[in-house]
């Protein structure tokens, strides 16, 4: 009741699935603002295997001297890890409320203008999933490298070499291409979607936003697949 | 014109239903769907078959009653109408029609094409209205409203509670109703002094309903016979977060 | 001592003396009223249970209004929710004596405008309440956050409307009548989840029970589970809406009915005026006998349209051939003054004058044109397509049609019914404890009710007549509700399974439809626009056949305990027949015309309503002898001492 609405127990996260969706919209944000960064990052291949070397140490060296070698880097996967779990736990639990909400299916469905995108985001999340954690063990750690592997430490990048000889097989860049476009799908639809969970995604801006996201989710995915495709065609810059 | 039905038939609440066809002959095309289903009762009474029970009253498109999943879309194929207003020139001879009722957890089927839609009326009565007791009103003309917010609270206020945004929702939300109402209130100066536990008490209600969660797809708008717009879920959004945070 | 009529069709018994009126200057009536009112004492309130019948705009603002004072409040309606009353479709706006538009409009011209628009036939005292509490209504649904349509300044907009020689309607877009009553619902749902009102929808009242005389509860059945329950109240209050579908297509919902208040009647209720019907001109014409009910094109459409049909008989050329020089423009031939905008009861009978000499247009030759050509070139597509697109948009999706092209085809439909059960100033019926609003009694209209004022009569009993008068009404009745154990609650449920057995056993050759169809055809031909005493006589011969062919062979499947749509339609045409029969007997026996019934021996040479207001200037109050019974007629004389009857005339 109106009168008497008394502090509800749980805060509205726990209980209701718009406080879920604001949830999942912040940890979005994180997440698409790492997407990019990581893009851009990846392009510095381009500049030779001595400055993407620099780029790759520099993330394990940020912060110091103040701070040690990979605590700002450990910092940020922190975040990361923090805000792709928040993510996947309010998709999975706004997606659970969802199917137990139409427990009989429609016999023959239709629909008016939902996009494909939008009806594909929890697939898309999914994959997104599998993806991140194949490519951290690919890149990162390397146990599911395809080629020759080395780590890379503070002192000695061997990023380069890794991607060079990871990309260069035509399976592994179309692995990631694959990941690429239900990324692409995934932020067409999540930026804008992001927008109006925060209740400004309509009015006279809609359109505005809409061609915001769909050109952000396409420069992403182009932006990545860049290295990748070079490699594969032997491009060695 | 003649045409094939593909209809849900369910006896009552406690037993699955099942889709069955039936033939639809002579249908002229000035009727109105419901009239052609009319016809079509008319027959199975005739001989001696049980009609198959829909929800209908005021059949001008205004009270909201009826609504029927048509082909896979809420209220059928044309745009901003309601089941009672779909003529049957928009159909062709010997096309095959599905016909199925509202589906969702929180509209349980009563009969056939009827649900029951009662979880509507709980999310109003939880802070759908005003708090004016009759008689207390102050002078009619003491409250100015700026036409903009009284043209976009009409625009939310339209909304019939036929609930085809939840039938047309993948994830059978009713959030454009909910909406709907909270921005009707919200953007009257009548509505200010409640504006922020009105939000809060509406969404915690219709959470308890059993409605799916929105994605943003958007095809409730689309479905909705009074095309109450997709702008009302964004202000709705704004207000719950202003409001969690100004009450925290 | 009973008269009886020369043919026995029904006798005439003692006037009705005592209508509860207040003496005294007529603008202090209600005010006087009010102050010698009895009240109860708010910790008392939670005693007494009210039941209401009806969540209309009158149902749905009583029961709102009488659960904030504190009553325990039962409301019942027949629909899913209380929201989709039929008062969700009135289009053109509400009716209020505030003079924003400084054009001279007053409560007490606002009163006089709708005596005379009544044709001098409803209580003066009881219109100037409404035309005072007309004010507070625009006051509590702006409060409630009503939407009406407003001016840049931010102020309300008003717009002329039926008419009437001020603007003194109130309205939001095409869409008043939903709007008002979500103010009303949304009032309701607030004390249902106060839990000061308890709602019970698709419930449908069967039967009234009475007991020491007495209004002491209700029979009602649960239209899902076919459940027959008993709930007992200290007083019961029905505001059903119109019986307009006993002509079977009408404006009206399709489930409206007569039930409640017919067997109220059935159980000493006076019903006044039955015959007084009320048609709209500017409807959808039909298309075919499938058509299950008629759309209303909101009145306004008549401030920019000019109503035309063909001068020669016959001549079937599409609108766009045919020249000027052979249109006639026949209402502005004949009303020279008002023109298009003459009342609704003028205009209707004027369109059938035309399709009865064969002039009518469209396939079925029942029809005239509605012509917006000359307002387009006047003011452009574009100020017509603001004012009017919704209706046009509608009118488009009925015909396919494009009204900016082709003329629209109207003709006039059933839309509203003056009659009702009779109430006395204090909305009490004949029965002790059965209050009346809204549709469903027969106070406020006169003959004939003008556009735009049933909505404000519908609240204005709601929000502000019902309230006082009940709590007046308990605070002198003991507060002990009758055991629903009590012999005649328990008859009452009995006769109503008895009915619903005796509706089923048939199961016979028709369907309930068909009959439904027949009995609105009889009603339509004699006792519709243009009445006649041979035709009278004819309807009165056929009905008492028909309802005994329905009762022997109707069919209806399935049985009681189940949602069962066509056992709910049977049982509202079974009264609708008894009904018509009365609605015959009051045409027949009120020998003059005024307002919606319209006798075609009394009239003036050039056609119009001419009203004997020596004989009939009466409200008349029937009591139910018996099902074909002669029924016992009462006069409640009406005096007019402020607005003095006179001819009506628009010329
Ligand atoms: C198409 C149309 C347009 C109109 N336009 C206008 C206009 O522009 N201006 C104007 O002033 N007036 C207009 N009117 C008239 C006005 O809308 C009605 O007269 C008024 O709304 C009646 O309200 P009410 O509360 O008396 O009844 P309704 O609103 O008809 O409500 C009847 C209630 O009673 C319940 N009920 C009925 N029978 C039973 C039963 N047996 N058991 C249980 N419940 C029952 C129903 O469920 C419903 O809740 C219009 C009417 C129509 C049909
Ligand atoms: C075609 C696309 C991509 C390519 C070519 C690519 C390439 C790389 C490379 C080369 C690294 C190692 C850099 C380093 O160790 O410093 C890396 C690390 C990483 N990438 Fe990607 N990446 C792609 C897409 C993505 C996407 C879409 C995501 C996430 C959503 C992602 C998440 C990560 C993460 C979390 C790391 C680990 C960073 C660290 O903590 O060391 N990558 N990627
Ligand atoms: C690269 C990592 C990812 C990014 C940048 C990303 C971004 C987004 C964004 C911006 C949204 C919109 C939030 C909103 O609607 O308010 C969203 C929604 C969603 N995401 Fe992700 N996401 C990522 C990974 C994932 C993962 C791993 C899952 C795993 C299941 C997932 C599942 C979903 C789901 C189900 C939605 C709901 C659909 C929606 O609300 O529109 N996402 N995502
Ligand atoms: S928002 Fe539209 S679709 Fe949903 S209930 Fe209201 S009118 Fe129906
Ligand atoms: S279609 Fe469903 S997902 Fe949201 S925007 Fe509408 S409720
Ligand atoms: S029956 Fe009223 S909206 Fe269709």
């Amino acid at each position: 009741m109106i009168e008497q609405a008394i502090a509800p127990a749980k805060p509205l996260v726990l209980r209701t699935s718009i406080g879920k969706k604001y949830a999942m919209a912040t940890s979005g944000i994180i997440l698409v603002g790492f997407v990019i960064a990581h893009m851009v990052g990846n392009l510095k291949f381009f500049f030779g295997p001595v400055h993407f070397g620099e780029y790759a140490t520099f993330l394990r060296t940020m912060g110091s001297p103040i701070l040690p070698h990979y605590y700002a880097l450990w910092g940020l996967r922190a975040v990361l890890l923090a805000a792709v779990s928040v993510h996947i736990w309010a998709a999975y639990s706004t997606t659970r409320q969802s199917k137990a909400a139409r427990p009989i299916p429609y016999a023959h469905k239709d629909t008016i203008q939902a996009s494909y995108a939008s009806r594909t985001m929890r697939w898309g999340g999914v994959i997104l999933l599998l993806f991140i954690v194949f490519h951290i063990l690919d890149m990162t750690v390397g146990v599911a490298h395809v080629g020759a592997f080395k780590e890379t430490t503070a002192e000695h990048s061997t990023v380069y070499a890794n991607a060079v000889s990871g990309f260069k097989h035509p399976i592994v860049t179309l692995a990631y291409t694959l990941a690429m476009g239900a990324l692409c799908l995934h932020l067409f639809h999540g930026i804008w979607s992001m927008f109006q969970t925060f209740g400004r995604g309509s009015g006279p801006r809609e359109q505005m936003l809409r061609r915001l996201a769909a050109t952000i989710s396409v420069v992403v995915c182009l932006g990545f697949l860049a290295m990748p495709w070079t490699i594969m065609f032997g491009g060695r810059p | 014109m003649n045409l094939t039905l593909h209809v849900w038939r369910q006896p009552n609440a406690d037993v699955p239903g099942r889709m069955m066809t039936y033939q639809a002959n002579a249908i002229s095309e000035d009727m109105s769907f419901l009239e052609m289903l009319d016809v079509v009762n008319e027959g199975l009474i005739a001989n001696g078959e049980d009609p198959i029970a829909f929800d209908h009253d005021c059949r001008e498109g205004i009270c909201g009653t009826c609504g029927l999943v048509i082909n896979g879309i809420a209220h059928g194929p044309e745009r901003a109408t309601t089941t009672c207003q779909l003529h049957m020139r928009h159909f062709k001879d010997g096309q095959e029609i599905w016909i199925e009722p509202w589906r969702a957890r929180a509209f349980p089927v009563i009969k056939d094409l009827v649900v029951n839609r009662g979880a509507l009326d709980r999310i109003i009565a939880s802070g759908g209205y005003i708090s004016v007791n009759t008689g207390a009103a102050p002078e009619a003309a003491s409250i100015p409203v700026p036409k903009a917010n009284a043209d976009a609270a009409f625009d939310a206020a339209a909304c019939i509670a036929c609930g085809a945004c939840v039938a047309a929702c993948p994830n059978a939300s009713a959030m454009l109703f909910t909406a709907a109402k909270i921005t009707h209130l919200g953007v009257l100066p009548q509505g200010q002094p409640e504006r922020h536990s009105r939000v809060i008490a509406m969404v915690d209600a219709m959470e308890q309903e059993g409605f799916g969660s929105c994605t943003n797809i958007g095809e409730c708008s689309a479905a909705c016979p009074k095309e109450v717009p997709l702008g009302t879920i964004a202000q709705m959004n704004q207000d719950l977060l202003a409001g969690s945070l100004n009450r925290s | 001592m009973t008269l009886t009529s020369s043919e026995g069709r029904w006798s005439v018994g003692t006037d009705i003396t005592d209508n509860k009126v207040p003496a005294g200057p007529i603008e202090d009536a209600w005010d006087t009223r009010k102050f010698e009112l009895k009240l109860v004492n708010p910790a008392n309130r939670r005693k007494h249970t009210v039941i209401i019948v009806g969540t209309g705009l009158a149902g749905g603002a009583a029961a709102a209004s009488l659960g904030e004072m504190g009553y325990n409040v039962k409301a019942f309606c027949y629909q899913d929710s209380p929201r989709r009353a039929h008062s969700i479709a009135a289009q053109g706006g509400i009716n209020a004596a505030k003079n924003y538009r400084n054009d001279g409009d007053s409560i007490y011209r606002l009163f006089y405008d709708t005596v005379k628009g009544g044709d001098f036939r409803a209580r003066e005292r009881n219109v100037y309440r409404l035309a005072q509490l007309s004010v507070d209504i625009i006051d509590q649904a702006v409060a409630q956050g009503v939407p009406f349509a407003r001016e840049y300044g931010g102020l309300l907009d008003n717009r002329s409307f039926g008419g009437a020689q001020v603007s003194r309607t109130f309205y939001a877009k095409g869409q008043t009548g939903q709007q008002l009553l979500l103010g009303a619902y949304q009032a309701l749902e607030r004390q249902i989840g106060k839990g000061t009102v308890e709602m019970h929808t698709r419930h449908e009242m069967l039967d009234l029970i009475v007991i020491d005389g007495r209004a002491r509860g209700i029979v009602t059945r649960d239209m899902v589970s076919g459940a027959i329950d008993v709930h007992m109240a200290d007083a019961v209050v029905l505001c059903t809406g119109g019986y307009g579908n006993v002509f079977f297509l009408s404006t009206n919902a399709m489930g409206c009915n007569t039930t409640a208040i017919w067997r109220s009647h059935r159980k000493g209720a006076l019903f006044a005026n039955p015959c007084y019907t009320q048609i709209h001109p500017t409807c959808i014409p039909v298309s075919g006998d499938h058509q299950s009910k008629l759309t209303l094109m909101s009145e306004s459409l008549r401030n920019d349209g000019r109503v035309w049909a063909p001068l020669k008989r016959g001549d079937d050329r599409s609108p766009d051939q045919i020249p000027e020089s052979e249109r006639d423009y026949y209402l502005e031939r004949r009303y020279p003054a008002f023109g298009n905008l003459v009342p609704r009861d003028v205009a209707s009978r004027a369109a059938k004058a035309v399709c009865d000499e064969g002039r009518g247009v469209g396939p079925t030759g029942l029809g005239v044109y509605l012509d917006f050509a000359d307002a387009i070139n006047r003011v452009g597509q574009a100020t017509i397509r603001e004012r009017y697109e919704g209706l046009f948009e509608m009118y488009n999706r009925i015909t396919d049609e494009n009204a900016y092209k082709t003329p629209m085809r109207i003709y006039p439909a059933i839309h509203y019914t003056m009659g009702g059960l009779w109430v006395d100033y204090n909305l009490m019926s004949t029965i002790p404890g059965l209050f009346v609003g809204g549709e469903a009694n027969f106070s406020d209209h006169g003959a004939n009710r003008l556009g735009a004022s049933a909505l404000m009569q519908g609240l204005a009993d709601g929000y502000f007549v019902l309230p006082a008068t009940i709590g007046d009404y308990l605070a002198q009745t003991p507060s002990n509700t009758a055991d629903a154990s009590h012999p005649d609650a328990q008859k009452a449920v009995a006769d109503v399974k008895d009915r619903i057995g005796r509706l089923l056993r048939p199961n016979g050759t028709r369907t309930v439809d068909s009959f439904h169809k027949e009995l609105g055809k009889i009603m339509w031909d004699y006792c519709g626009m243009g009445r006649n005493e041979e035709g009278l006589r004819k309807a009165l011969d056929r009905i008492p056949e028909l309802r005994e062919e329905f009762w022997q062979s109707v069919k209806v499947l399935g049985t009681n305990d189940e949602l069962n749509q066509s056992l709910e339609k049977a049982g509202r045409v079974a009264d609708f027949f008894e009904l018509g029969e009365l609605m015959c007997i009051d045409a027949l026996h009120r020998n003059e015309s005024c307002g919606g019934h319209f006798r075609e021996e009394y009239q003036t040479e050039d056609g119009e309503a001419q009203r004997n207001d020596e004989e009939y200037s009466y409200a008349a109050g029937w009591e139910f002898a018996g099902v074909g019974a002669p029924p016992v007629l009462h006069k409640e004389n009406l005096t007019f001492d402020y607005v003095h009857p006179a001819q009506r005339s628009y010329k």
